[in-house]
């Protein structure tokens, strides 16, 4: 055995044992630290099998924006977290809950088990379209070009997300500015972090963005690095949140899938089918989506972790 | 010249390793809060200093190598924040036990 094979099945290993402490942990808030460390091993895990883009999103989004969002989801849940755990389940419910959680396992565990070896892969005709696209990276054509319907309505199921959490709202506080109420002095290491990273951190989602086209990165992970300056700006109380009846803020979440519908409706009228892209536009149209998709994933990645605004509008 | 950058380069990641191993012993047996902070912060920023140290004649070329050093001075400073505010939320919930 390899000492690379060994690091292996000890990365797996690891990641087993952090998923079993994380469902294990007494504490709502342990078992999110447990959630966290659980995603960025994850990230190592895509890294070994070569899909560095799925490692990135997995960073981003898994441990890094969900982290924060089941954070706070802890700290407002702590007042019922010791009557939650005072109640216990009767015998019946958790055998119940353990058949059904056997039989899901047993499944996916058949699934992966009886894969065909090698497996169905459409990945050399992925490969084969690349210079018609003028993207070098086989993932970024397949989101764009290929799939291109999947990933829009991927967007739109963002937006839904925010009107989700957005109609938590009261009446009185619609409008107002998003997120809870916060406490007025900065704390000053943090404020400190939050006047330096942003610079640095914006060059850096823009430089994700743009190698997309030929190397791992693209709009959501650079959207994401995005959407973590300004949790961070937040966070240290620098500024506040924008009002969410501002008319700039719902057209930042819209642009992406607006911009992509609108090319994709283009499509019937120019090469001819939905989402189809005109011969050698295929470059600059996918820079315009992506450009625009990278707006409204910096806008909504922000705006689901503040939640719903807790004050009327000024 | 090939061999002795080769091993420069396990030196200075083995000396990082044992700053991350020095860094780890002490959060668990470091007896409050506070050192366990200093403990962690203070040899995990060493250990990926070293590592970087000796990845650094490893990398492609003067773009991959200033990759690294800003990968190293990004964790630094993530790294030390985040020892502040652990720091000041302590103080607030009361003196060290």
């Amino acid at each position: 055995m390899s000492v690379i094979q060994a690091l292996d099945i000890g990365l797996a290993l690891l990641v087993l044992a952090v998923a079993g402490w994380t469902i294990a942990a007494r504490e709502a808030f342990a078992s999110v630290v447990g959630y966290v460390a659980y995603g960025l091993l994850l990230s190592l895990v895509w890294v070994r099998l070569f899909a560095v883009d799925v490692a990135l999103t997995e960073a981003a989004i898994g441990s890094g924006v969900t982290g924060v969002l089941l954070i706070s989801a802890v700290v407002r849940l702590r007042k019922t977290e010791a009557p939650a755990a005072a109640e216990r389940p009767g015998v019946v419910l958790r055998a119940l809950a353990a058949a059904l959680c056997t039989v899901v396992a047993a499944a996916l565990a058949a699934v992966v088990l009886l894969m065909p070896d090698p497996g169905a892969t459409l990945a050399p005709e992925a490969g084969q379209h690349l210079g018609e696209l003028g993207v070098g990276n086989p993932i970024t054509a397949v989101l764009i070009a290929y799939r291109s319907f999947d990933t829009m309505l991927e967007k739109v199921v963002l937006i839904l997300a925010v009107i989700g959490v957005w109609s938590l709202a009261s009446d009185g506080n619609w409008g107002g500015v998003a997120g809870p109420r916060r406490g007025a002095r900065p704390e000053g290491a943090l404020a400190f972090l939050a006047q330096l990273l942003p610079p640095l951190g914006i060059v850096v989602a823009i430089h994700i963005v743009w190698v997309g086209a030929n190397e791992p990165g693209g709009a959501f992970q650079g959207g994401a690095i995005l959407a973590a300056m300004a949790l961070i700006v937040l966070m240290a109380r620098l500024t506040e949140a924008p009002e969410i009846r501002r008319r700039w803020l719902r057209l930042a979440l819209i642009a992406g899938p607006a911009v992509f519908l609108v090319v994709g409706i283009a499509g019937f009228a120019i090469p001819g089918s939905f989402l189809a892209y005109p011969a050698g536009w295929a470059k600059p149209l996918i820079l315009l989506i992506e450009a625009f998709m990278t707006l409204s994933i910096a806008a909504t990645l922000p705006m689901l972790v503040i939640g719903p605004p807790d004050r009327p509008p000024s | 010249m090939n061999v002795a950058i080769d091993i420069f380069t396990i030196v200075a990641i083995s000396a990082g390793a044992v700053f991350f191993m020095a860094g780890t012993v002490g959060l668990l047996r470091f007896p409050d809060s506070f050192t366990r902070l200093h403990a962690l912060t203070k040899a995990d920023n060493l250990g990926l200093g070293l590592i970087v140290l000796g990845l650094l004649p490893q990398a492609s070329g003067l773009l991959g190598a200033l990759k690294l050093v800003a990968v190293w001075v990004l964790v630094q400073l993530a790294g030390a924040t985040v020892a502040q505010l652990i720091a000041h939320a302590l103080r607030r919930k009361g003196p060290p036990t």
